[in-house]
């Protein structure tokens, strides 16, 4: 029997009626510098990456935007509510995003705690509602608790996005089994955001069967974020090619690989 | 001419002129509409809309657009 395997991996990532060419996505912020910011999400592939909504610098006009940099019509710019701490600002922040004009589609944050950056379950719950009932596209920040991913889900969220570890924090995927649950439980798509660290955390994400990863402080903190871009690219194809491939069993005694019987005598 | 009035403008007093509207605001600081989102008195104010929204003594305004953020 011979099986194919370039289908499947091929399959694009469908969120909120949009398909992306790339299950990876990236966030613009935390880079030395634009042109290296440019250069390491090129290297990596995404076609959505993330940006802020905040006051414009009235002493800085004439620096460049970062709509200068991204060409809108070669990525996907989706917005988030970073800095948000409760439904209201999320919601007023995601509706001045909306306003720019490029998508519906938002990544809500409604944060819960300086220290760790978790999320406010009540407020992301309400703000996703209030959001969604307006017509938003919400991609959901969120811990790694099936409850919470199940009720953003009910609330109408285009896409639930649970954390690996905490936000910058490099940790990698701190609890495989939770982020397994979620994405066997849920019908919507299931992108982890957050704690990535290096190309193993994201192969290893990838290989739980989640359809996407978003990092940014992996690619921006690296001593070379061009190189690591590359590298990430390669891990998330790799873990998902792995996943659709189906691992082999573990087990805690051996099996050799080579005949046990027409050995010398 | 018309008498200058005070607007707040990303948190700043700012003295413009009695006749300002957001679209002249955003010209008198050098911004482009097209990449900026403006609120007055924490309503949106629609791109078409700016150049007939006129702004009022004491209004506070937000102009924000989109940078880096993961």
């Amino acid at each position: 029997m011979v099986h194919t395997v370039a289908t499947p991996a091929e399959t694009n990532l469908i969120i909120g009626g949009h398909e992306f060419r790339s299950r990876l996505m990236v966030g613009t912020g935390k880079y030395a510098d634009n042109a290296t910011m440019v250069e390491a999400i090129r290297a990596s592939g995404a076609e959505v990456v993330t940006v802020a909504v905040r006051r414009v610098d009235l002493d800085r006009t004439k620096d460049e935007g970062i709509l200068y940099h991204l060409d809108p019509k070669q990525f996907f710019l989706l917005a988030n509510t970073a800095g948000c701490y409760n439904a209201e600002d999320a919601i007023r922040y995601a509706r001045l995003a909306r306003e720019a004009g490029f998508s519906d589609f938002i990544k809500l944050e409604v944060i819960g705690d300086e220290e760790t950056l978790l999320p406010d379950v009540d407020g992301l719950l309400e703000a996703s509602r209030t959001l969604v009932s307006e017509g938003f596209k919400v991609l959901a920040y969120t811990n790694d608790d099936l409850i919470t991913a199940l009720r953003l889900e009910d609330a109408g969220c285009a896409a639930v996005m649970p954390l690996a570890s905490p936000i910058g924090s490099g940790l990698g995927l701190i609890n495989p089994y939770n982020i397994r649950i979620i994405k066997r439980r849920l019908s919507v798509p299931v992108v982890v955001d957050a704690g990535v660290g290096t190309a193993s955390d994201a192969c290893l994400t990838m290989e739980q069967g989640v359809d996407g990863i978003l990092m940014n402080t992996a690619l921006a903190a690296a001593e070379n974020p061009v190189a690591m871009g590359h590298a990430m690219k390669r891990a998330v194809e790799a873990g998902r090619l792995a996943f659709l491939a189906g691992r082999m069993p573990k087990r805690e005694i051996a099996a050799p690989s080579s005949p046990t019987t027409g050995m010398l005598g | 001419m018309n008498e200058a009035m005070t607007v707040v403008v990303n948190g700043e007093e700012r003295q413009v002129d009695g006749s300002s509207t957001a679209l002249g605001l955003l010209q008198h600081l050098g911004l482009d509409p097209r990449t900026v989102v403006v609120e007055v008195n924490r309503e949106i104010v629609r791109r078409p809309a700016l150049g007939n929204t006129q702004l009022h003594d004491g209004d506070q305004i937000e102009l924000v657009h989109f940078v880096g953020g993961g």
